[in-house]
């Protein structure tokens, strides 16, 4: 156990007048405080390394006018994702959005491997369309999506105000404000 | 048995001296921490898998804050940068800024952009402290046809010609998606095409395909 002994001036003598009759011990025990002094440093080794903001990278493609030159997505290897208001995602496959069903985030990396592994992974290709009611972080998780489930082909667009209006129109017949 | 039995020892260690230990290695990474620069907008980013360590040499930072306003600051290594860019922001929008206004942002580092061109020389005629004051409404960028971001940017890639030049967004997770827009649209209009987005690292959820990847690649894909 560890010990300071720190009794050394009470105990020789006894003078007079000395009222305690049983000599307490001053005897402090230093492990505690040891382990105390080690949590910290570990504490203090894991704040030191973890300190770094990571960065996501982001490229994008190149806005081109002439159809022809754009890339040609076969319509039975795409899934449309958008991404709604309330951490709400809407998805489609192929090139219909009245067939949009709802999802959220925790379901929607189901959806994307179901398909993933339906399909040639030549023409694989996810579309993200952010409407205005979604969030920063919406954009970063569905971007985070991606790269946990392994897609390399993937392209963020803008929403169409036709697609926006059935967006608009499942939100509100699911009940969503 | 008359032997006498063997002198008893004290079982009881002097644990003052692994103390002093402790102490010494604490005040050690007490002093080894670097804090992070008080950062002047206060910016929750999201959370993501990718390991890839934020750069901050040649960064040109674009914050977005959670009621979607846009910031634009140049990271504090490269004061000839700013200098260079808030000269030509001055001719290119007429502002006639003097030169103390124009040190108040190059020599400041923690300056930050964060007001539409018409009000831009009013506020750097003020010293710090009242600039810290003031109420930004931030750059405006929604609108497509005022979107001064696409100015700042190519001010930006006027000054860094030459040097690779880092375009870091630090958005904030409540902002709405209008704001990131305008700023990509900004980027697109500029030729930027690659950036990165400021994250807080988290671990690969386990048995995802990602997981997969990096135990089969033993973790060197680790990063991307």
């Amino acid at each position: 156990m560890a010990e300071m002994d720190t009794s050394s001036g009470g105990g020789h003598k006894k003078g007079p007048g000395v009222k305690k009759g049983k000599k307490l011990s001053t005897r402090v025990d230093l492990t505690p405080m040891v382990d105390l002094g080690f949590l910290l440093i570990t504490f203090f080794i894991f704040t030191t390394t973890m300190s770094q903001p990571t960065a996501m990278p982001l490229y994008l493609p190149k806005d081109v006018q002439k159809p022809e030159d754009q890339n040609k997505v076969k319509e039975s290897a795409v899934i449309t994702l958008l991404l709604g208001k309330n951490d709400q995602v809407y998805y489609y496959e192929g090139i219909d959005p009245t067939k949009m069903m709802s999802s959220n985030f925790k379901a929607i990396r189901d959806v994307v491997l179901d398909k993933k592994r339906r399909t040639d992974p030549k023409d694989f290709v996810v579309v993200i369309k952010p409407t205005q009611d979604a969030t920063y972080k919406n954009t970063v998780d569905i971007l985070d999506e991606m790269k946990i489930d392994d897609i390399h082909r993937f392209a963020m667009v803008d929403i169409t105000p036709d697609e926006y209006k059935l967006v608009q129109a499942t939100e509100v017949a699911n009940g969503i404000k | 048995m008359g032997r006498a039995k063997l002198p008893r020892k004290s079982t009881n260690i002097d644990m003052t001296a692994m103390c002093d230990v402790a102490f010494l290695l604490l005040s050690f990474f007490i002093l080894a921490t670097k804090f992070k620069p008080p950062e002047a907008l206060k910016v929750d980013t999201p959370n993501s898998v990718f390991t890839k360590i934020a750069v901050d040499k040649n960064v040109v930072l674009i914050t977005i804050d959670k009621d979607g306003k846009v910031f634009f600051s140049v990271s504090d290594a490269n004061p000839n940068e700013k200098a260079e860019i808030i000269d030509a922001i001055s001719t290119a929008k007429n502002l006639s800024l003097t030169d103390k206004e124009k040190a108040s942002f190059s020599k400041n580092p923690t300056a930050y952009i964060g007001l539409p061109f018409r009000q831009l020389k009013q506020y750097l005629d003020l010293d710090q402290d009242e600039q810290k004051r003031v109420a930004l409404t931030g750059i405006p960028v929604k609108d497509s046809t005022d979107n001064e971001m696409v100015d700042w940017i190519r001010a930006a890639v006027g000054a860094f010609q030459g040097t690779k030049m880092n375009i870091l967004v630090k958005g904030d997770n409540a902002s709405k998606y209008p704001s990131f827009q305008g700023v990509i649209i900004a980027f697109k209009k500029n030729d930027q095409m690659k950036f990165q987005m400021v994250t807080n690292p988290v671990a690969v959820p386990a048995g995802s395909e990602l997981w997969k990847v990096n135990m089969a690649s033993g973790t060197k894909g680790a990063s991307s």
